[in-house]
C-alpha cells in the first residue's frame, strides 16, 4: 500500500514535471530580472557602471550602497535636496525574440506519448515599476509593483528600511516583502531566457517534494537585520520571516516561520582586485498538516510544522578589470514528510485525501531527501558596455525520500552562455541587446516515460528602462 | 591687523587666479596621451595613469568629463560642478595654498568623497585602484608635468582643550572675520555669503557649522585645522597660515567644534560658559 503510493505520488509528480518546466519557462522568460535603477542615476548623476559590473549585477561599489539603504552618505541622499520633480521610479520592459525546444512534451498523436516541440517569435517581457530610494535620510523604501507580460500585477517587494540606526551601519532593519540578503543576487542575475534565466538552485525543491516553502529565490515577507562595516567589507544579516513564500494573507501554516542568515568578508587581493567570500544558512518549518471543510484544505489553517534547511557558500572572485566569477554551492535536506509529499495540498502540488498528515504516522520507508548543488558564473567585462557571461550549474540529489526512486531523478545541468551590449551609457536610462542561449536537463523527469527532460532556448532580447 | 589681512587675501587671492588662468586653453588628446605616464606614489604602492582608464570610464567620467574637464553629462544638471582637473587646483590639500596636493591628498578625497557634493566616498576601491586613479587625474593638468607637490604644512600636536582656549578661540573667529561669510553663529549667513564665488565665478556656498553636515576635507580636528591653515584653493576660502598662529589656530578649532551641532566637550564647555556669539561692532580684542 504504502509502496503503491510512493509510486503513485513518483509518476504524479513526474507527470507534473513538464507542466512545471514549461511554467518555469514562461515565467523566466517573461519575467525579466530588474533592479538597476536609472532614478537612482538620475538622482546622484552616477552612470549605470559605477554600481553595477554589468547591468543590473552590482559590483563592490553598488553593493555599498544599497547596503547603506540606497545611500551615497555624502549628506544628500534625502529627497529634500532633490528637485521637486524627481521621483524615483523606473520602467523596465525586454521586447524580445526566442527559439524555444523541450525534447519531451506529453501528446496524444505521438507513437511514445511523448515529442520534441520547437517554437519560435516575438514576446514582451514583464513590466517592472522599480521604486526605491530615501523617504528621508537613513529611511529607505522600495516598492516594485511587477506584472506579467499579460499585465496581471502583483507586488515583487514592498518594505522600509531604518538605517544606520545609532549612526551605527550595523544597525540596519527592513520590514516588509524583500529579497533575502546574498551579495549573489538572482534578481541581478545577467541571465534572462527561458531555460536558463533564473538560479536552479535558488528555486530547487526534489521531485515529489511537498514543501510549501524551502528555497532562497523567492522574496519573502519578514524582518531583516542587516549591519556592514564602513567600506561594507564586512557584511552579516539575520531574517525572520513567515514561511509562506513571499504569498500574502498568511495562506499556509498557522505559525511556521524561517530564518536566514548570511555573512561575508571582502579583502583585497592586490592588481586582481577585491574578493568576496561568505556563506548562508537557512533553517525553517512548514506545515504539514491542514483542517479541511468539505475536504477542501482551509488556507491558513496549516499545523504539523516540519523541518528543511539550506547551507551554501558563496564568492565572487575578480581576476583584474575584466574578468570576474562568482560561485555558489548548497546543500539542502527537507523532512521526510515532506519527502513523502506532504506539505502543500494548498496549491494541489499533494494530494488533499492521502497526504494530510492527519494520523503523524511517517510513511514506511520515507528518509530526508538531500542535495547537493554548486554553480560558476563567469563575466568577462570587456568594457562597462559590453560583457560576455556564461554560467554552469549543476544540483546532484544525494538522497531520495526513498529507495526506490533511481538517485538521480531530478538530478539537474544547465548551461548558458550570452552577452550584454550596451550601444550607450549615460546616467538618464539604460538599453542594452542581450543574446544568450541556455540547455537545462533534468533526468528521470519527461512527462511519459520518465526518462530526461532537456529544453533550451535562444533569445534576442531589448532590454531597456528608463 | 586687518589691513595685512586684506592684503594677504588680494596676493593670495591674484596667485590662486593666476593658476586657471594659466591653465584655460583646452587641453589636447594629444597633451594628455604625452603624460600618460603619470604615476603616483601612495605608501608603497605606485600608480600608473595608464591602468586607470577603465576604472576612470566606469565610475568618474560621467561628471568629471572625458578630458577631466568637469564637463561630463552630468555637469549642467549638480552643483557644486564637477571638479575640473586641467586646472590642476584643489581644495582638499595638506600643502600651502597655491600648491599642488600631494599624491596622499587626492588619493583621501577619493576616499573621503564630498560631502553636500555629488561626490560619493569611494573607499571601495583597493590602494592599487586609488593610486592608478591618482596618476590618471595627475595626467590631465600641465602642471605636474612642471610642478612639485608643495611640502604639507605642519600640524602642532593637539593640546587640551579647557574653558580659556575655547574662549581664544572665539577671539580668533572675530579677529581673522571668519564671521563675514560663516556667520557670528556659524551658520553660512555673514554678510558676505550671498555674494561667494568660486574662481570660476559659479556661486558657491560656505560651510554651516550649525546642519549636521560634515566638513569637506574632513571631520578630524586635525583635518580641521588643515582647512583653514591651508584653505581650500579654487574658492573664496583663503589660508589663514599668515594670520593665525599654530597654538592660536588649535583654539579655532576647539571653537568651531563648539559650533556644529555634533555633541562634544567643546560644545558642553562653551555652553557652561554661556559664550555669545562674536559681536563683529566690537572693538578689536573686545570681543
Amino acid at each position: 500500500m504504502r509502496m503503491g503510493t510512493q509510486s503513485r505520488q513518483y509518476s504524479c509528480a513526474a507527470s507534473a514535471i513538464p507542466i512545471t518546466l514549461l511554467a518555469v519557462f514562461l515565467v523566466l522568460a517573461t519575467s525579466p530580472q530588474a533592479n538597476a535603477l536609472p532614478a537612482f542615476a538620475r538622482k546622484y548623476g552616477l552612470r549605470c557602471s559605477a554600481c553595477h559590473e554589468s547591468f543590473p549585477m552590482l559590483n563592490y561599489f553598488g553593493q555599498k550602497f544599497k547596503d547603506n539603504g540606497y545611500q551615497l552618505m555624502n549628506d544628500r541622499d534625502a529627497p529634500i535636496w532633490q528637485n521637486a520633480s524627481y521621483w524615483p521610479i523606473t520602467l523596465r520592459m525586454t521586447p524580445f525574440w526566442s527559439r524555444e525546444s523541450v525534447n519531451k512534451v506529453a501528446v496524444d498523436t505521438a507513437p511514445t506519448g511523448e515529442q520534441k516541440i520547437t517554437t519560435t517569435g516575438f514576446n514582451l517581457g514583464g513590466l517592472d515599476i522599480l521604486a526605491m530610494g530615501t523617504l528621508e535620510q537613513n529611511f529607505s523604501f522600495q516598492l516594485v509593483p511587477s506584472s506579467d507580460e499579460t499585465g496581471a500585477f502583483h507586488f515583487e517587494a514592498v518594505n522600509v528600511r531604518f538605517d544606520n540606526l545609532f549612526h551605527s551601519p550595523w544597525m540596519n532593519v527592513k520590514v516588509g516583502k524583500f529579497e533575502l540578503d546574498s551579495f549573489i543576487s538572482e534578481k541581478r542575475s545577467l541571465t534572462l531566457s527561458g531555460s536558463g534565466g533564473g538560479y536552479q538552485l535558488f528555486h530547487f525543491i526534489p521531485v515529489g517534494d511537498g514543501n510549501i516553502f524551502g528555497q532562497v529565490g523567492d522574496n519573502q515577507l519578514g524582518v531583516e537585520w542587516m549591519g556592514h562595516s564602513g567600506d561594507d567589507r564586512t557584511r552579516l544579516s539575520a531574517t525572520v520571516f513567515s514561511s509562506t513564500d513571499g504569498n500574502v494573507d498568511l495562506p499556509y501554516g498557522q505559525n511556521s516561520y524561517t530564518a536566514f542568515f548570511a555573512g561575508s568578508q571582502a579583502f583585497s587581493a592586490g592588481r586582481l582586485g577585491v574578493q568576496r567570500i561568505g556563506g548562508y544558512a537557512m533553517y525553517g518549518v512548514a506545515p504539514t498538516t491542514f483542517l479541511t471543510s468539505g475536504g477542501v484544505p482551509i488556507p491558513g489553517s496549516g499545523i504539523g510544522n516540519k523541518t528543511f534547511s539550506r547551507v551554501g557558500f558563496e564568492g565572487l572572485f575578480y581576476l583584474g578589470q575584466h574578468v570576474d566569477f562568482q560561485v555558489f554551492t548548497q546543500h539542502g535536506s527537507d523532512s521526510a514528510w515532506f519527502g513523502a509529499c506532504y506539505g502543500d495540498i494548498i496549491t494541489g502540488t499533494c494530494d488533499p485525501a492521502s497526504q494530510n498528515n492527519t494520523t503523524g504516522a511517517l510513511p514506511l520507508g520515507a528518509r530526508n531527501p538531500t542535495w547537493n548543488g554548486a554553480f560558476v558564473e563567469t563575466h568577462y567585462v570587456y568594457s562597462p558596455q559590453l560583457t560576455i557571461f556564461q554560467r554552469s550549474e549543476w544540483v546532484r540529489m544525494s538522497q531520495q525520500a526513498f529507495a526506490t526512486i533511481p538517485s538521480n531523478v531530478g538530478d539537474i545541468d544547465n548551461y548558458v552562455v550570452g552577452y550584454r551590449y550596451n550601444p550607450f551609457m549615460t546616467s538618464r536610462a539604460g538599453f542594452a541587446f542581450h543574446n544568450e542561449y541556455s540547455w537545462i536537463r533534468q533526468r528521470g523527469t519527461s512527462p511519459v516515460s520518465g526518462t530526461d527532460l532537456s529544453s533550451n532556448s535562444l533569445m534576442l532580447g531589448f532590454d531597456f528602462d528608463f | 591687523m586687518r589691513t595685512r589681512l586684506h592684503k594677504s587675501l588680494l596676493g593670495l587671492g591674484t596667485v590662486v587666479m593666476a593658476f586657471p588662468l594659466a591653465s584655460l586653453a583646452q587641453q589636447t588628446q594629444s597633451d594628455l596621451n604625452a603624460r600618460m605616464g603619470m604615476e603616483s606614489h601612495i605608501g608603497k604602492v605606485t600608480g600608473h595613469a595608464k591602468n586607470a582608464q577603465y576604472d576612470y570610464r566606469r565610475y568618474c567620467v560621467g561628471c568629471h568629463g572625458e578630458r577631466g574637464d568637469g564637463m561630463g553629462e552630468n555637469f549642467p544638471w549638480i552643483d557644486p560642478k564637477p571638479r575640473d582637473f586641467q586646472l590642476g587646483i584643489f581644495k582638499c590639500r595638506s600643502t600651502p595654498t597655491g600648491t599642488l596636493p600631494t599624491d596622499q591628498d587626492l588619493s583621501d578625497t577619493i576616499a573621503r568623497g564630498l560631502d553636500r557634493s555629488n561626490m560619493p566616498q569611494w573607499n571601495t576601491f583597493t590602494a592599487q585602484q586609488k593610486a592608478d586613479l591618482v596618476a590618471w587625474i595627475k595626467h590631465f593638468s600641465p602642471r605636474w608635468a612642471n610642478e612639485k607637490p608643495g611640502t604639507p604644512i605642519e600640524i602642532p600636536k593637539e593640546p587640551e582643550v579647557t574653558p580659556e582656549r575655547i574662549k581664544n578661540g572665539r577671539e580668533v573667529f572675530a579677529r581673522v572675520q571668519c564671521w563675514k561669510c560663516h556667520g557670528v553663529t556659524g551658520e553660512a549667513n555673514g554678510p558676505s555669503a550671498s555674494t561667494l564665488q568660486d574662481d570660476l565665478g559659479r556661486p558657491i556656498a560656505a560651510y554651516n557649522f550649525t546642519d549636521g553636515s560634515r566638513p569637506k576635507c574632513g571631520t578630524s580636528d586635525q583635518e580641521i585645522y588643515r582647512i583653514f591653515m591651508t584653505g581650500l584653493d579654487g574658492t573664496p576660502m583663503p589660508s589663514f597660515a599668515d594670520n593665525i598662529k599654530p597654538d592660536e589656530a588649535w583654539d579655532l578649532v576647539f571653537y568651531l567644534r563648539a559650533l556644529m551641532s555634533q555633541p562634544s566637550k567643546e560644545k558642553a564647555m562653551a555652553k557652561q560658559l554661556g559664550l555669545k556669539p562674536v559681536d563683529p561692532n566690537a572693538p578689536a580684542g573686545q570681543q
